[in-house]
């Protein structure tokens, strides 16, 4: 999990989990295969069919506001997504996308451009663009947390451990 | 107030930006999440869950459900919960956040809920916040989850709302201040002259907490609180901030300042005044869902609409929050007014709000709703567009088919 490289697909701010898992199929909900197919669908209608495995989500502030459905987290890993860097995220996807495994990075994603290979670091906090040549750091995830997703979610970390261990 | 909730839930001090493993006195899940949450608890390993009178499920958001891949997510969780001893709020009950306050918040209560809008009960000054299935699974199966002890936001209230104007509005106007995610992470703090609020209006500003993007939303337990407990058989201690408390940010607002608020497509945060709206023609009201569908609101919309019709070509579709509410509103005249005024009345629950059923918009329409979130797609129609305002807005917007300040309406 440590060294991450993709090609990344860039949205906007304010994507919220109706958009990334829109409540007009929540009967798809207990059959995730499914819904992933419609991942995103009402931000980008290229998305869900276009995602290749390894794949980068990059979006601006806030992302992935409004509900808690776990749903939304859970489908954009199940597309193979590696990780999701956003400006900032909406505090229940943050949570969810840890407790189910999938790697968020808070970056500036500014200067990052649609289909641009990335590379990067979790462990060390470094995103280099390799289109652009552009590097960046971010502040790595806390122990806590890290030590969550390494065990690939909180279910993983506690069948592991026996218990919450922070 | 959050660290002194945790503080007392954990057995000693804490501090913002902790990270600490707490008992949970409530864990719940709705039907949209509580199928996945059951997954995440057999996956775990376990079969049972911790203490199964403080683990709830409710059937809300699809109730009843209109198809069978939902009639087998409720089937599931019905069996899981009959397995484990686990209660069941049943279709027809009502909206998760609702019955929590009617039957089961009180201060001081650490409680985790999947679903966002669990900050509602921060209204009795509990700790209340949503999560996702796994937290709400690895809290009903081991009766604690970890945490991080959020910084608070600091909320001072003072003055008295002018006639028409009321506790949404006042919330909308304050996101539409701070932004969507102006109080992410942090405790949402209500204090100063709260007796203008009664527990139903407190409980309509703490739901909407996390449309800041806050984590709570708390009021202080007061004489009010405490007369709502007692009115339901409940009883409680007053809590309140220990004086001298510090904040990470502090406003202040006038409620004889507030007007009537709209948020338009397609976020929360894009407010403007109800009077500067008029050219917005509406094709549905909906007044209901776990902001706006409680007694107190049902009784403003029928104060309003009594005697009278609603414009040509609206629908206004009414959703109680509850059972309760829906007996009251029955005792009291209400649903009958809206039947006769041209509305439809549904059965407590979720109803059109988050477009699983009922009420879908078609493509182009436009719809003013009392409820919480106007995301593209919401209600069942990316090509839709909703407008958030409330009870009395919705029904001033019913009765003249574009959207009206309700003080332009007589009652
Ligand atoms: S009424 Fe709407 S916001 Fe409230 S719990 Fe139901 S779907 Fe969620």
């Amino acid at each position: 999990m440590n060294l991450l490289v993709g090609k990344t697909w860039v949205f906007g701010d304010d994507i919220s989990t109706d958009h990334i898992a829109p409540g007009r199929h929540f009967h798809l909900r207990s059959n995730l295969p499914e819904l992933r197919k419609h991942v995103l669908e009402d931000a980008r209608e290229d998305f869900a069919k276009n995602v290749k495995p390894g794949d980068f989500v990059v979006a601006g502030k806030n992302f992935g506001l409004g509900s808690s459905r776990e749903h939304a987290p859970a489908i954009i890993k199940l597309a193979g997504v590696s990780a999701v860097l956003a400006q900032s995220f909406a505090r229940i996807f943050f949570r969810n996308a840890v407790n189910i495994g999938l790697p968020v990075i808070l970056v500036n994603t500014s200067g990052i451009n649609d289909g641009d290979e990335l590379e990067v670091n979790l462990e060390k906090g470094i995103l280099k663009n390799r289109t652009s040549g552009k590097e960046a750091s971010f502040p790595p995830l806390s122990k806590e947390m890290m030590g969550i997703l390494k065990d690939g979610g909180l279910v993983e970390h506690i069948k592991k451990h026996g218990e919450i261990t922070l | 107030m959050a660290e002194k909730i945790f503080s007392a839930k954990c057995g000693r001090e804490v501090r913002a930006g902790e990270i600490v493993v707490a008992r949970v006195d409530l864990a719940f899940a709705q039907d949209g999440t509580g199928p996945l949450a059951i997954r995440q608890i057999e996956k775990l390993g376990l079969r049972g869950v911790a203490r199964p009178d403080a683990t709830l499920f409710f059937f809300d958001h699809a109730s009843p459900s209109p198809r069978k891949e939902l009639s087998d997510d409720h089937v599931f969780m019905r069996t899981f919960s009959k397995n484990t001893g686990a209660g069941v709020s049943e279709v027809g009950a009502g909206i998760c956040h609702q019955l929590v306050a009617e039957r089961h918040a009180a201060p001081g209560m650490l409680i985790v809920g999947g679903d966002s809008h669990t900050c509602t009960a921060g209204a009795f000054g509990a700790f209340a916040t949503g999560v996702g299935s796994t937290d709400v699974a690895v809290a009903m199966a081991l009766g604690q989850t970890w945490f991080r002890v959020p910084e608070s936001f600091s909320v001072e209230l003072t003055g008295r709302f002018e006639k028409g104007v009321f506790a949404k509005d006042l919330i909308l106007h304050l996101i539409g201040d701070i932004g969507a995610a102006g109080a992410t992470y942090q405790a949402l703090e209500f204090s100063g002259d709260l007796e203008a609020l009664d527990m139903e209006s407190r409980l309509t500003v703490s739901n909407m907490a996390v449309e800041a993007g806050a984590k709570a939303g708390l009021f202080p337990a007061d004489e009010i609180t405490l007369a709502y407990l007692e009115d339901r058989g409940r009883s409680g201690e007053k809590l309140g901030p220990d004086p001298g408390a510090s904040y990470q940010r502090s406003l202040e607002y006038d409620l004889g300042r507030i007007e009537p608020t709209v948020s338009k497509p397609h976020s929360v945060d894009n407010t403007a005044l109800a009077r500067d709206l008029s050219d917005v023609k509406v094709d549905q009201v909906f007044i209901g869902t776990c902001t706006n569908g409680r007694i107190g609101d049902l009784q403003i919309a029928a104060d309003m609409l009594a005697g009278k019709k609603i414009e040509n070509g609206v629908r206004l579709l009414v959703g109680p929050a509850s059972r309760e509410t829906y007996l009251e509103a029955e005792r009291h005249g209400l649903l009958r007014i809206f039947v006769e005024a041209g509305g439809l009345v549904l059965p407590p629950g979720c109803g059109p709000c988050v477009g699983v059923h009922q009420g879908a918009l078609g493509s182009g329409e436009v719809a003013l709703a009392t409820q919480n979130r106007n995301f593209k797609g919401r209600m069942g129609n990316p090509e839709g567009f909703i407008y958030l305002a409330s009870p009395a807005t919705a029904t001033a917007t019913a009765l003249t088919g574009r959207i009206t300040d309700p003080r332009k309406v007589t009652t």
